[in-house]
């Protein structure tokens, strides 16, 4: 595909038969996945079924096989280094643990990428650090380190972090894991917020289905590093796939046991 | 039984010469950085430097003055015992001089640097990483590397040879105290005895030698900081495995270094 019909399509993320290996291990297989500028895109699937890992390849964080990952039409397996970090000026991530620097108040925290990406003075950053801590509930809280902050309040202050920059993109790794289910309304509840505030194209892993129901506009249904199924949530919902309604009805995992693979896995042999 | 341990000298040897590749490639990354980071817009700032510095040289004073300052003192003691079985006991002064400058200070520097401050760069990283900050670093843009590793290079490289300098003269001091009381010397004439035996090689080898000793210190905590995968325990591993490391590489170093000085 050329960019003529990125820009045609609308894709603000575009991933193309992406085959990604952790050592030797295939983890993701042939998955292509489109998501469309303004749109928010709910990754779902089983534990280990590649999700975080498909995240992190979109984050640039790691080398693809083969395939290719567009972000705002711009492939970031072929790009230079320069023109990533250029690219990153767009993105936003906030993790699963929140991940803020310890060594830093929150208010530094979220003050970084405008330390590091802008030539504000001191004055401007500082009150734009404030209204984005403002946007998640947080004002006041700028001089708190973050081991003082509760698991809700840091996840609040890492999304704080994501979007100081206005970002284009916006990702989250389990958003409401570890959250009461309060507390994860009001996450969910941000991020369509700010979805509508900037039209912001925003992928969000997680395996919380209240949450995903709440905010998804199509779900990609990952299992074991394969896409299942890619559709609007009633089309997620009325799937007559097992392994999807499954996942839906949270039935346990039937595990297919091959014998001679079992045998093999028991007295520890390798191929 | 012998295939097992083939096996794991293999992995080992593999993990080893896997380790020094990706050292190396730290290495050229960090000065990278300091040459060209700007070019980039992602200059090293000072104050992280000044940071480092704090930890790895100032505060460190109080313990390398008590360790070389005791050193001094050893190194008089066992000096004047086993010369004066050569009734030798005068040149003290001259074999204080030479093993303090060129091997003492350096090596117990390094050694110390090692244990106090590598071990605190490799858990920080360590646990930075399990708690995805390095991620996060890079995905904001910030290079890791000149992030972390560059200003802890610098503060590293400035702090070694300025302790070790420093321990230099507590620790002839320390032997001066000894000596005078000993052999009823004044400290005035050990201190122009030391001087005029002294030549500036003995101290500048000493000082090149403690150059060498911070890039190993930086980079084995960096390899084995950022190589942290799992969890708390992989951070307690890590930090023990690069201070041993460190100190290994430091010893070995060492000896390569004088071998190559006194040929
Ligand atoms: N750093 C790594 N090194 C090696 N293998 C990894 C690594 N990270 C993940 N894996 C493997 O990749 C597979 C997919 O992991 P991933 O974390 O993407 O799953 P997930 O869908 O996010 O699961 P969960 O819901 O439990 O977070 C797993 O089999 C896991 O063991
Ligand atoms: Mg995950």
């Amino acid at each position: 595909m050329t960019n003529q019909t990125d820009t045609q399509t609308n894709a603000a993320i575009e991933v193309d038969d992406l085959v990604t290996h952790y050592g030797t291990t295939r983890i993701l297989n042939h998955v292509d996945m489109q998501v469309n500028t303004g749109e928010i895109m709910v990754i779902m699937g089983g534990s280990g079924s590649g999700k975080s890992t498909l995240l992190r390849y979109m984050l640039g964080l790691h080398q693809a096989t083969s395939g290719s990952i567009k972000l705002l039409g711009h492939d970031i397996t072929k790009i230079s280094a320069q023109e990533m970090d250029d690219l990153r000026k767009n993105m936003g991530v906030s993790f699963q643990g929140g991940a803020l620097f310890n060594s830093m108040t929150v208010g530094e925290n979220v003050c970084l990428p405008l330390h590091e990406h802008t030539n504000l003075d001191e004055n401007t950053i500082q009150i734009m650090g404030r209204m984005k801590l403002s946007v998640v509930n947080l004002g006041g809280f700028d001089d708190l380190m973050p081991a003082q902050l509760s698991g809700g309040m840091i996840k609040r202050a890492a999304l704080a972090r994501a979007i100081v920059m206005d970002p284009k993109l916006l990702f989250f790794d389990e958003p409401s894991a570890g959250l009461d289910p309060v507390a994860a309304a009001e996450l969910d509840d941000l991020i369509l917020r700010i979805r509508k505030a900037l039209n912001t194209t925003i992928v969000v892993v997680t395996h919380d289905l209240d949450s995903t129901f709440r905010i998804a506009d199509r779900i990609t249904v990952l299992d074991k590093g394969k896409i299942l199924m890619i559709g609007t949530v009633e089309e997620v919902r009325n799937s007559d796939n097992q392994r999807i309604q499954s996942l839906l009805n949270r039935e346990a995992r039937h595990v297919e046991i091959n014998a001679d693979e079992y045998l093999k896995e028991l007295t520890g042999q390798k191929e | 039984m012998l295939k097992t341990f083939t096996e794991k000298l293999g992995k080992t040897t593999l993990r080893g010469v896997e380790e020094l590749g990706y050292s190396l490639a730290l290495l050229v990354e960090s000065f990278y950085w300091l040459f060209f980071g700007f070019r980039r817009r992602q200059a090293i700032k000072l104050p992280s430097i000044f940071a480092q510095m704090m930890h790895i040289g100032i505060q460190a004073l109080p313990i390398v003055a008590i360790l070389a300052f005791a050193i001094g003192m050893m190194l008089a003691i066992q000096g004047i015992a086993t010369l004066k079985t050569f009734g030798a006991e005068s040149q003290v002064v001259l074999g204080i001089a030479l093993s303090v400058t060129r091997e003492f200070a350096p090596l117990i520097i390094g050694i110390l640097v090692a244990g106090r401050s590598g071990s605190a760069l490799a858990a920080r990283i360590g646990t930075m990483q399990i708690a995805q900050e390095i991620d996060a670093l890079r995905v904001i843009g910030i290079s890791p590397v000149r992030y972390l590793m560059t200003p802890a290079m610098l503060a590293m490289l400035v702090m070694l040879p300025a302790l070790t300098f420093f321990a230099d003269l507590i620790a002839l001091f320390g032997g001066g105290v000894y000596s005078s009381l000993e052999l009823g010397m004044s400290l005035q004439a050990y201190a122009d005895r030391t001087i005029e035996v002294l030549k500036i090689d003995d101290i500048t080898q000493g000082l090149y030698k403690s150059l060498v000793f911070a890039v190993i210190i930086t980079l084995v905590s960096f390899v084995n900081g950022f190589s942290v995968t799992a969890g708390a325990e992989g951070v307690g591993k890590a930090t023990t495995r690069s201070v041993v490391l460190s100190i290994t590489y430091i010893i070995i170093a060492d000896m390569v270094f004088t071998f190559f000085l006194t040929h």
